[in-house]
């Protein structure tokens, strides 16, 4: 690993660097017609030369936006190098953006240039070009179904490449002075935070934020360049972009594009990462395929699978800390490593990973100690896009379920009086870009960001996070409510997708939750309970008893706990359809807009508070080929049983 | 449901020279007759569709062009060439192929096998060496794969590549039945009731293959398929077949006008 002397400050120049100290090394992988191909780092640098010149030649300066729109492909890797190269600055789009969500990014960046995967997006750009005059040129990676276009702004990846190479033949030196003329404070990268109130704000992230936040990293987990790092999740997503690009370029290790979203599983099968990184909801999607298989599964090895899994429980996360553990118990640890948990992380394509991080949502402490004791490393850390996901992480040893862990080196931590957590740390952005009232509200003048979330430190100096600091709020009895805490002791449950809790200034708490159908159905298809769709399982009076028994164990649970045994859940709905960001109810990253929900659904809200048996609701969908319709259901309020404070006192 | 109309950008493909023209061509079994002097003709890189109420004569029609029924009377010209009747094996060389109503896969094989199957014609290397996977055989048998590879990325099929066609769902199924159909490279492919059986997702998602297929390797499609609106909105030409004649032949909008059609399928006072 470079040292950080100063010289290597930007990407690019970390580019040039690999290129000569490991140009034979594989950089990264695309799963292409069923085969890995891979781009060594002296061809990646070759590439990303010719790219960056042919950008240059079609105009594009220091200070310019690019937008990056699509999958994870090499090229779009590629794309955002070369613009850094330049100076400009690469935007990334999340590939599942509506057409209409991209307009204010291209007005508020001012985006003359953009490299699209494929003619879904190609599409989704003409559509908005009358809105968003400046953009200029659209290139495209797969030319699949773009033959016939025959808009001028269209040329394809190629064809750029191509003018790039002949450029660069008569100027050299282009290249090399460009990356020299880079410095660590430049703009690196502009990060749309997707914002669960207004428009989404431009995150503005230098080279040295992400640099730095970055070698922390790797000096912590002591990463080496022959890590693989398997690239699944959106580029637009800080996470993403920290962990398969920011660390890419400063370890220099290599990352392997998945083929499809679909093949994910396969893909990651076949490449063993060593290094992972997965938010909560794909850890989830995961274990509940093992649960389900498992189900499935002849008797003998579902009793062997419980057996072991019990055992693992017990003392799989002690082993992985070195702790003491008895002589008895290791030996049937490594029994059941042989029977049940080498197959089954080899299943999940985990056999290799040495340190796993999981981040981006709470995640809940049965998954969490799961895949820990499998003997799998994964560890919480905390962080956001304004802070280049650099604040807390679990040390190895010092893994709890419901912690973040300490803060990181470099940065200063505070709780304020109302809760909310403020930080001073490396990698804390430069600004929102057109957004000083914004960026003054989130950054004081002594340079504190106020990250908005609510949290306390636990005796062990490790960080709690329990809200957004807005939201949490009080009953009316003036007793804390915090929603999302409530919310996602909700989705611990296997059955329940989303919830949404409600409470502020009401005099006791209430929620809306989403069923799973996929864990819902198949525990339905066992029961032999018949069912046509989601709305159909949802309504079914089994169904509705399976998520009370839910409701009613988090309110045994609330109970116990002393500041927040006045808000356990009185009553609840089962909506009638999934919240889907199509609809604005989920943000693009899937996190529930409470405020959003709660206008659209002012009936159910009511109703809740009310004392009525049911509501009828009239909810507008958005299909996925963009046209509208209404559902109409009739749902009904159900009551939970609550816990009284005796449960608290004997608990006490 | 109008795919073409959603995508006005997209110019009009370059519609060649006629390359199947079948004259007079009758078919009868026995004393029931399928066919009765049935002539049309199909141009390079178009979409011809034949429509008709049931037993019409429309599958009868397919069997007839790639020889698996040998027609009584008539001609068929295809490429330059004139023949009574056709021959199996004879139209599969000359570059015919063609999808099933009722699929025709390997349903204990793999997706890439099944697809690989299709191009059987194509394996030049003796079985002695494709068995032994030396030499030629092997740079054969790699050359193939990449060929059935570019099929499964193109009908985005990737992620059950090496499941088991019988335990894929029945629209999956039938993509796979046109990707085994493409991997012979075909100048014309015949499509049997393409949709039967499909929820509208999958007529949309299979509208737009057939409609890719033809754009991107400019292959001329030939398709029987009941549901009128995907016929009116994918073909440039179409066929109408009743009880085995001919009653309408000409773009979507002077078959839906005509007369006879109309009689055929909403019937006639009497």
């Amino acid at each position: 690993m470079p040292e950080g002397n100063g010289t290597y400050d930007t990407f690019p120049k970390l580019l040039l660097l690999h290129a000569r100290e490991r140009g034979s090394h594989p950089a990264i992988r695309e799963k292409a017609l069923g085969i890995w191909q891979s781009w060594t780092w002296g061809a990646v640098a070759g590439e990303i030369e010719a790219l960056a010149c042919g950008l240059a030649r079609a105009g594009l300066v220091r200070g310019v936006h690019v937008a990056v729109i699509g999958a994870n492909r090499p090229r779009l890797y590629w794309t955002i190098t070369a613009a850094q190269a330049l100076g400009a600055i690469p935007v990334p789009f999340y590939e599942d953006a509506v057409a209409q969500e991209m307009v204010y990014v291209f007005q508020n960046a001012e985006i003359e240039f953009a490299v699209v995967e494929d003619q879904e997006q190609a599409d989704k750009l003409f559509e908005i070009m009358p809105q968003c005059p400046k953009l200029k040129h659209v290139w495209y990676d797969d030319p699949r179904g773009l033959r016939h276009y025959p808009q001028p702004e269209l040329a394809s990846y190629e064809s750029l490449a191509e003018a790039g190479r002949a450029f660069s033949k008569e100027n050299p030196r282009f290249f090399t002075d460009q990356v020299a003329r880079g410095t660590g404070g430049d703009t690196a990268i502009m990060l749309y935070t997707s914002g669960t109130t207004g428009h989404p704000k431009g995150v503005v992230l230098s080279h040295d934020n992400l640099v730095h936040a970055s070698r922390a990293y790797a000096e912590l987990e002591s990463l080496r360049d022959d890590e693989e790092v398997l690239a699944y999740l959106p580029m637009a997503w800080i996470g993403q972009n920290l962990f398969s690009y920011a660390q890419w370029m400063v370890v220099g290790f290599r990352i392997n594009c998945i083929e499809s979203g679909e093949t994910v599983i396969t893909d990651m099968r076949e490449i063993g990462p060593t290094y992972y990184f997965a938010p909560p909801r794909v850890l989830e999607a995961l274990l509940t395929q093992v649960t389900i298989r498992m189900e499935d599964a002849s008797w003998v090895k579902r009793r062997m699978f419980q057996h072991f899994m019990e055992l693992a429980r017990r003392v799989g996360s002690d082993i992985l800390d070195h702790h003491a553990v008895g002589a008895w118990d290791r030996f049937r640890y490594a029994m059941g490593g042989l029977l049940v948990y080498a197959p089954l992380k080899n299943s999940l394509g985990m056999s290799r990973v040495r340190v796993a991080y999981t981040a981006g949502e709470a995640i809940g402490p049965d998954l969490f100690v799961f895949y820990r004791s499998l003997g799998i490393n994964l560890k919480q850390l905390y962080g956001s896009t304004e802070t280049s996901v650099m604040v807390c992480v679990q040390p190895d040893g010092e893994v709890k379920p419901d912690t973040v862990g300490p803060p990181m080196k470099g940065v200063e931590i505070r709780v304020l009086d109302s809760g909310e957590i403020v930080l001073r740390c490396p990698g804390l952005f430069l600004a929102y870009y057109k957004n000083d009232e914004a960026t003054r509200a989130a950054k004081d003048a002594e340079g504190w960001f106020h990250t908005g979330d609510a949290g306390f430190f636990d005796a062990a100096g490790h960080l709690k996070i329990i809200d957004r600091a807005k939201d949490v709020g009080k009953l009316s009895g003036g007793t804390l409510f915090a929603p999302k805490y409530l919310e996602n002791k909700l989705k611990f449950f296997p059955h329940i997708k989303e919830a949404v809790a409600f409470g502020q200034g009401r005099p006791e708490a209430t929620a809306m939750v989403n069923i799973d159908v996929q864990a819902v159905g198949d525990w339905a298809e066992r029961r032999g309970i018949p069912y046509s769709g989601y709305t159909d399982l949802a309504a079914k009076p089994q169904v509705v008893q399976l998520i009370r028994e839910c409701v009613e164990k988090v309110n045994a649970d609330l109970a116990r706990d002393p500041n927040l045994a006045a808000s356990q859940i009185h009553r609840f709905v089962i909506l009638h359809k999934e919240l889907d960001a199509d609809d604005g109810e989920l943000t693009r990253t899937r996190k529930v807009r409470r405020g959003f929900i709660g206008e659209k659904y002012a009936t159910i809200v009511d109703a809740l508070y009310s004392g009525a048996a049911s509501c009828v609701v009239e909810a507008q969908v958005r299909f996925e080929d963009g046209r509208t319709g209404n559902i109409r259901a009739e749902l009904p309020v159900n009551p939970a049983k609550t816990f009284a404070r005796q449960a608290l006192k004997a608990a006490a | 449901m109008n795919l073409r109309d959603a995508e006005p950008q997209v110019a009009a493909r370059t519609v060649g020279e006629v390359i199947l023209a079948v004259e007079n061509i009758s078919l009868a079994f026995g004393g029931v007759k399928a066919l009765s002097e049935v002539s049309f003709e199909v141009r390079e890189h178009e979409v011809r569709a034949i429509i008709g109420p049931n037993g019409a004569g429309k599958s009868s029609m397919l069997n007839v062009i790639n020889g698996v029924y040998r027609p009584q009377q008539g001609r068929i010209t295809f490429r330059g060439e004139t023949r009574d009747h056709m021959d199996p094996r004879h139209s599969a060389e000359r570059g015919i192929a063609r999808t099933f109503q009722s699929l025709a896969l390997f349903k204990g094989m793999s997706v890439l096998d099944n697809i690989l199957a299709g191009r059987n014609l194509k394996m030049k290397s003796n079985l002695l060496l494709q068995a032994l996977r030396v030499g030629p055989a092997l740079r054969e048998e790699i050359a193939h794969r990449r060929k059935v590879e570019e099929i499964i990325d193109f009908l985005e099929i990737a992620h059950v590549r090496k499941t088991p066609v019988g335990r894929l769902p029945y629209g999956l199924q039938k993509r796979v039945d046109l990707g085994r159909a493409l991997a012979a490279e075909p100048r014309v492919l015949l499509l049997d009731e393409p949709m039967a059986g499909m929820n509208v997702e999958e007529k949309q998602d299979m509208s737009r293959f057939i409609l890719d297929v033809n754009d991107e390797f400019g292959t001329t499609i030939v398709l029987i398929e009941h549901d009128m609106g995907v016929v009116m909105d994918l073909s440039d030409r179409v066929v109408v077949l009743d009880y085995g004649r001919k009653i309408a032949d000409g773009t979507p909008d002077e078959v839906r006008a005509s007369q006879a059609v109309i009689d055929a399928y909403l019937g006639v006072k009497h």
